[in-house]
């Protein structure tokens, strides 16, 4: 049977009425979000450049390809024909975990964001969700699995046994970890406001105004805590390179540095994601006549635009001492988050009552 | 280890316990690293032997050497005029600084003075080599707490200054512009009016880097209070330049024992008052414009004339003279072939690089190389205080701290 | 209910066999030359005469242990979030007894100096 026949009958053709096959739809998400979230982060890589030769008097890459847009393939091909070295005294199996953990939390935890509107009832009352699972506490999935990603950088800033990579891996899980809680404790007022963890309602909730309008100071905590999540300046003391030369990703090489790289691309670009769910609604157009342009476009320019942010900041702030950051995410962060969980829960309650 | 027990003892005699439990070493708490020689910022091959209780150091040892290269020993196999391009390499982000001391401790040793057009070229020379100096400072400063773009931005500012070395003397960096008796040449047509330009779009680009970067809180943050020194523990170590006046003693040694005419310029020595990482950054910011300030003032009093001494002893007979008279073919010949030849005695003459208090001691035997060169480099004796104002404090600061000693590793190890 | 977990244990499966098979396509594809010097950690050049295995500051593990605590609490609130429109004031004023037990807790430590990490 030809390809193209098979899909044809296993349910493709949703609009005239044949059920879309689960197993194919998934298959499909799945296959857009790996492959996009990679190719996103890689180009997102070009970006950074291009971006920094911007604010820097250069052009940033021009030579491979348009504008230098080949580039990222370049990198990754000669990553992937570089020896991969590794010291004879790390650990063997923690050292091989650590980019695999990095690169695979990273894209799972993009799993439950919904990219668009649920469309109804295409097909035989076929619902299709824009995220590749549909769950209820899609926060809580989220927040549980990109706490995973702090083991990466720790198991692999010990497991090389180099006191560079172990500094790097002590500094960024103290870090890590520390803003952690910034950022749930940041989440919990728009969840006191929705009443829900469950990511779609988060956003159809904000069909009035954006969440980031009521909760202007939970987002700036979560912004900020987001930075120090994925080690980006002016929180970028893991990989500090100026102190602790490559931080903890020091004795890495070939594929498996280029896998801890990936990886924090790739979280850039779920905390984005996340920021554009909870405060900057989502798909939702900036306003309703505006709503001909599909929610996906919409979703991917808020996002693009948090990045571009994130990347404007990385190029023109120094970094923060190490005890400052600390300070910051538990003499600041953490007291102010407490605060907006009370007032928040403060008005909702009373105006329930 | 397990313990060895001494000859003759019976085996019964340990029993299985608290006597065969081994000895772990624990350690003094700390853990020993090695920063550098190959490290992103120790500004060259500076090797740092830390002691690390987490992220405070408790002791540093700077271990220096990787780059020495034996410029004093090489001076005593060369004629004095020779010499000059060896001075280039030791400070190698202020070059004419350098040509500029060996060329005045060979002229007091030689007893001769130049003419004022060269004296004025020189300051000139020498200003523009300290603002290009500072300029990869602030640079790196700004790179050393994180900050990557300013980097960028002071460097297209320098790169005008190369252009202007270029333009006199044909090379970018090791110009040996300055010469025993003078200068390589009398500068081109052109000068003129780059260095004004230099001098008139510069404090517009200094005004954006300290928005840039002195008014950042985060850099406030991670400089003030950073890496203090007092004024007597400056003094005691030897310190001089900017690291010395952030502490707040005006010793600058164009004021002190003023060379080369600095005495006919107005200018001002920027002090500080705590002596942190912050005080040492205002001076030197405040050193560019005071730079500049005599680049202007020696520009507008140019005098006209020649730039190199008549005295026969130093300066070449003219050409014309050469053609008709054998005895200045002669002159000529042994100046190319063998040099000079100071009288016998010692000199010791310092001038102010950008560093700090840069001397040539010189001793003379008469021949026409020199005896023995001492020199006394600023960031040597600038680095000796690091492991003093570093202890306590955090792995981030210490590299800070090198940024703001400003170390030319080629300065240190000569 | 649990269905909608289904996917997400495939999606699970495609990431792991995603990033291990990345690393394995590079060690396949890579040169292998090892040298002495070559799987030698890096310390700037320096034959490092110590391992990295050495005992580190403590306040690493000070940390490790208020983040313990306080991360359990957050969750302690997540489900009172989803709810606080039912509980109503009730609810609020037990959830600020907790946060303010919590804030305590954080201003003790504080105090006692888990903070200073100089």
């Amino acid at each position: 049977m030809k390809a193209s026949q098979y899909l044809l009958d296993s349910g493709l053709r949703v609009g005239n009425g044949v059920a879309a096959d689960p197993v194919l739809v998934f298959a499909v998400k799945a296959a857009i979000v790996v492959l996009g979230l990679t190719l996103a982060a890689a180009f997102l890589t070009w970006a950074e450049r291009k971006v920094a030769g911007r604010i820097q008097l250069r052009y940033g890459p021009n030579r491979v390809g348009p504008y230098g847009l080949f580039q990222p393939i370049a990198d990754v091909l000669k990553l992937l024909f570089k020896e991969n070295l590794a010291p004879a005294t790390r650990d063997k199996l923690l050292f091989l975990v650590g980019p695999s953990l990095a690169v695979g939390t990273a894209i799972l935890a993009f799993a439950v964001i919904p990219l668009s509107a649920v469309n109804h009832g295409i097909g035989a009352g076929y619902d299709l969700h824009w995220d590749i699972s549909h769950l209820n506490i899609g926060l809580l999935f989220i927040l549980a699995v990109t706490s995973l990603g702090a083991y990466s950088i720790f198991l692999g800033g010990w497991s090389a046994n180099s006191k560079y990579s172990l500094l790097g891996g002590l500094r960024s899980t103290a870090q890590l970890i520390s803003y952690e809680m910034a950022v749930s404790f940041s989440l919990i007022g728009v969840v006191i406001l929705t009443g829900s963890l469950d990511l779609e309602k988060i956003v159809t909730q904000q069909n009035h105004a954006w969440f980031v309008v009521m909760q202007p100071l939970a987002f700036l905590l979560y912004f900020t805590g987001a930075l120090a999540e994925t080690n980006r300046a002016p929180f970028d003391l893991p990989e500090a390179e100026q102190e602790l030369v490559a931080g903890y990703h020091t004795e890495y090489s070939s594929l498996r540095f280029g896998l801890y790289f990936l990886g924090e691309y790739v979280n850039v670009i779920t905390v984005c994601a996340i920021a554009t769910t909870l405060f900057l609604g989502g798909w939702l157009p900036i306003v309703p006549f505006l709503s001909f342009i599909p929610g996906v476009l919409w979703f991917i320019g808020k996002v693009a635009v948090l990045i571009l942010v994130v990347m404007w900041i990385r190029w023109t702030l120094p970094r923060l001492r190490y005890d400052r950051l600390m300070s910051l995410g538990w003499k600041v962060l953490l007291p102010l988050g407490l605060l907006n969980i009370v007032i928040t829960g403060a008005v909702v309650a009373f105006q329930a009552a | 280890m397990p313990i060895t027990l001494p000859p003759g003892t019976a085996p019964g005699l340990l029993t299985p316990g608290i006597d065969s439990v081994e000895a772990v070493d624990l350690g003094g708490g700390t853990m020993e690293l090695n920063m550098g020689p190959q490290h992103p910022s120790t500004h060259g091959v500076l090797r740092l032997l830390l002691d690390l209780d987490g992220e405070v150091v408790r002791q540093c040892r700077p271990d220096i050497g990787f780059l020495h290269t034996g410029f004093e020993k090489s001076f005593e196999s060369h004629t004095y005029q020779q010499c000059i391009p060896y001075t280039d390499r030791m400070d190698y982000l202020g070059p004419p600084i350098n040509n500029l001391g060996f060329a005045l401790a060979a002229e007091r040793l030689l007893g001769i003075d130049v003419p004022l057009r060269a004296q004025y070229l020189r300051v000139i020379m020498a200003e523009l080599a300290r603002i290009g100096s500072h300029l990869l400072w602030f640079g790196t400063t700004a790179l050393d707490v994180g900050a990557m773009t300013p980097f960028v931005y002071s460097w297209r500012e320098r790169e005008r200054i190369l252009d202007i070395n270029e333009l006199v003397s044909g090379v970018r960096m090791h110009t040996s512009f300055i010469r025993v008796g003078g200068l390589l040449a009398d500068v081109p047509d052109d000068f003129y009016a780059i260095a004004q330009s230099v001098v008139d779009t510069f404090p517009k680009a200094i005004d954006e880097y300290e928005v840039l970067i002195s008014g950042n809180p985060i850099f406030r943050e991670r400089t003030r209070n950073i890496g203090a020194i007092s004024a007597a523990d400056a003094l005691n170590y030897g310190m001089t330049g900017p690291c010395l006046r952030g502490s707040g003693v005006p010793y600058d040694v164009r004021k002190q024992q003023p060379y080369s005419s600095y005495d006919h310029f107005d200018f001002d020595i920027p002090v500080g008052v705590r002596g942190d990482i912050y005080d040492r950054y205002l001076c030197r910011m405040q050193e560019l414009r005071e730079s500049l300030k005599i680049v202007d003032q020696a520009l507008n009093n140019l005098p006209s004339g020649p730039v190199n001494t008549p005295d026969r002893r130093v300066a070449a007979p003219p050409r014309n003279e050469i053609n008709t008279s054998m005895e200045s073919l002669i002159r000529h010949f042994k100046l190319s072939t063998e040099g000079f030849r100071p009288p016998k005695g010692q000199v010791y003459q310092a001038v102010e690089s950008p560093r700090g208090e840069l001397g040539f001691y010189i001793v003379s035997d008469g021949s026409n190389r020199p005896y023995r060169v001492k020199v006394r480099a600023p960031s040597f004796s600038n680095l000796t205080a690091l492991p003093h104002m570093v202890k306590g404090e955090l792995l981030a600061d210490l590299v800070a701290v090198i940024g703001s000693i400003d170390i030319v590793l080629g300065d240190v190890d000569r | 209910m649990l269905d909608a977990y289904i996917p997400i244990l495939a999606f699970f499966g495609i990431c792991v066999v995603f990033a291990a098979g990345v690393p394995l396509l590079s060690a396949w594809l890579g040169p292998r030359k090892p040298s002495p010097e070559k799987s030698m950690p890096y310390e700037s050049g320096v034959v490092p005469q110590i391992g990295a295995r050495q005992r580190f500051s403590v306040s690493f593990y000070v940390t490790a242990m208020l983040f313990i605590i306080f991360d359990v609490e957050s969750i302690f609130l997540f489900p009172w979030a989803t709810i606080v429109r039912q509980l109503k004031i009730f609810g609020f004023v037990e959830m600020v007894v907790f946060i303010a037990t919590l804030f305590i807790g954080l201003v003790y430590v504080w105090r006692k100096g888990a903070f200073r990490w100089e």
